[in-house]
């Protein structure tokens, strides 16, 4: 079959745009994507990094063939969406950004119920439901309603839900939004194990160090287009220096300070000084030094911290903006 | 099995956890109506007035049309902006195999179930009581489930378009309660004054009561009987048709 013999991309998307429909009369319609190039290969984990409103949830809608695109092309399996949009979700597991479990069922008849869906055996979601409880850690829970669930476990109960199908390609759309932070490093070690048994993951998050824990390549997203596209690594080399000092100043020497430390980078070199409302990032080859050529400078600050760059400092040399503004 | 069953048997599962509390409202209701004003007040209604009829004879497959049509709104209306737009119900379904119409189909089918059996249970309710004339009474189960379905299928195709709750709030109270009635439940449309009979006529509500009622008096004709069920299934295609077109483009947005 067609995208399944390694060659050609699971995935691809050529000018992938999507427009809604104005809201009444006088409206005028929105362009949430805005004609995006990507592809994405079998067993990869592929993330879309952006902030709220980048666009993100509408690719993502896109890809799950509940949402037909307004411009450009998309195939997924070697399919259009358009035409085979059935065969394709049959493919698919989607794991929405609101946990939409059913409250009037238990959590196993939430796996039974989206089993029938596929229309799968009796006999086949009883056995796969007895492994997807296994897998989400939810056993004990099996015969209770959804209310004794806390956050973290509704999670967990969507994503066995979505694996029912046993999908070639998985979609999450801010998986771990919402979750504390063992909560998420419980989440983030079963998608690791999916994709360990060769799912594809497709993600947004809006969360960099989600994006760098899971992702192996993924486009940043900002109003609707593609700022760039690679590995965390890739991305952090071609927008970042290696290491980041972070500074904050009292707010009557803020401005002052950060013009000074415009003098002690060298700009031929990637080096530069952002300047945020709150605190000065200068960026630099070797935070320590900078730090030791900043007290010589007879400069003050508060505090001062040395940090590696992140995808959060990737976003914010695309767009100008933090990713949660 | 067709994708639609898929979409009904999981309305199905989950009936299978609420029935208990929707007994109340589809069945237990009609009944205290059907005590409490066809036997309690109704014995203040000279039967010479209702040209022999015991009001409870007149009232009952009144009712169970009536009744229909309220369950409809359950099931057409709340049901389906529950489903869209809170607990999202439809999107978890279109995220399968399933095409927005098998998400209809298999949700209209499912309100045909839940009106159909609640008019069977008034039925078998209303001929022990002894409110019936006609074997063909047993009818008045059909006929029940067409006037409901000339109800929901409109009314889904409709709700899945509305945003605020509150408006289908007001449509009950605005729309379906006077229609509950001045379509002849209560009292004939021959009492009406002449100028608002003709407004009833066009009430499907009226069609389905006056369909029930001369079912279980024995009354029906073949010719008015026709009318109604053409007039009646007419609406429910006219709101399977529309409702292909609303479920695709609220739910593939």
């Amino acid at each position: 079959m067609a995208g399944d013999d390694g060659a050609t991309p699971l995935i691809q998307a050529e000018g992938l745009g999507k427009t809604y429909p104005p809201r009444d009369r006088r409206g005028t319609g929105f362009r949430a994507v805005a004609g995006i190039d990507f592809h994405v290969n079998r067993g990869e984990a592929f993330g879309f990094l952006g902030p709220n409103g980048a666009g993100k949830s509408s690719t993502m809608r896109m890809l799950g063939c509940v949402s037909p695109a307004t411009e450009g092309t998309l195939r997924i399996l070697g399919m259009d969406p358009a035409r085979d949009g059935r065969k394709i979700r049959a493919r698919l597991g989607v794991v929405p950004q609101d946990d939409v479990l059913d409250p009037d069922l238990t959590v196993r008849e939430n796996l039974t119920m989206y089993g029938l869906y596929f229309g799968l055996p009796r006999r086949v979601i009883k056995e796969r439901t007895e492994r997807l409880l296994e897998f989400a850690q939810l056993e004990e829970k099996a015969g209770e309603p959804l209310g004794a669930l806390s956050g973290g476990m509704r999670r967990r109960l969507t994503i066995a839900r979505s694996l029912i199908n046993e999908p070639d390609i998985l979609l999450l759309d801010e998986p771990t939004t919402g979750l504390d932070p063992q909560a998420r490093h419980v989440l983030w070690d079963r998608l690791f194990r999916l994709k360990q048994q060769g799912v594809t993951l497709l993600l947004t998050t809006h969360y960099m160090d989600e994006a760098e824990q899971l992702c192996d390549r993924l486009v940043v997203m900002d109003k609707g287009l593609i700022a760039d596209e690679g590995s965390p690594q890739e991305l952090i080399r071609r927008h970042s220096t290696r290491e980041v000092l972070e500074l904050r100043f009292r707010i009557d020497e803020h401005e002052q300070a950060a013009e000074k430390l415009h003098d002690l980078v060298r700009p031929g070199e990637g080096e530069r000084v952002e300047v945020l409302p709150d605190r000065v990032l200068v960026y630099t080859h070797d935070g320590e030094t900078t730090l030791a050529a900043v007290t010589a400078a007879r400069m003050t600050p508060i505090t001062a911290l040395v940090r590696r760059s992140t995808l959060e400092d990737v976003f914010l040399r695309l767009s100008g903006r933090t990713l949660t503004d | 099995m067709p994708m639609f069953l898929r979409e009904f048997l999981s309305w199905m599962l989950r009936y299978r956890r609420t029935w208990k509390s929707t007994i109340v409202i589809s069945v237990a209701n009609p009944l205290l109506f059907l005590v409490a004003i066809g036997a309690g007040l109704g014995r203040l209604v000279d039967p010479s007035s209702l040209g022999g009829l015991t009001y409870l004879e007149f009232f009952a497959p009144g009712l169970i049309a009536a009744a229909a049509m309220q369950n409809a709104y359950i099931e057409g209306a709340f049901a389906v902006h529950g489903s869209l737009r809170r607990g999202q119900g439809y999107a978890v379904a279109a995220a399968t195999p399933l095409e927005p119409r098998d998400i209809m189909a298999g949700h209209l089918l499912f309100m045909a179930f839940r009106i159909g059996t609640s008019a069977l249970a008034f039925a078998v309710v209303m001929m022990a009581l002894g409110a019936t004339r006609s074997p063909w009474a047993v009818l008045t189960v059909p006929a029940a489930l067409l006037t409901g379905m000339a109800f929901a299928a409109p009314l889904a195709a409709w709700t899945v378009t509305v945003d605020k709750f509150d408006t289908l709030n007001k449509v009950f109270r605005f729309v379906l309660m006077p229609m509950y009635l001045f379509s002849g439940t209560f009292f004939g449309i021959e009492t009406l004054p002449d100028w608002l009979r003709p407004l009833a006529y066009v009430l499907p509500l009226w069609h389905g009561v006056d369909l029930c009622r001369t079912l279980s008096l024995g009354t029906a004709t073949l010719l008015t009987s026709a009318i109604h069920v053409g007039y009646l299934g007419a609406l429910t295609a006219a709101g399977v048709a529309a409702a292909l077109v609303t479920y695709r483009r609220h739910i593939h947005v």
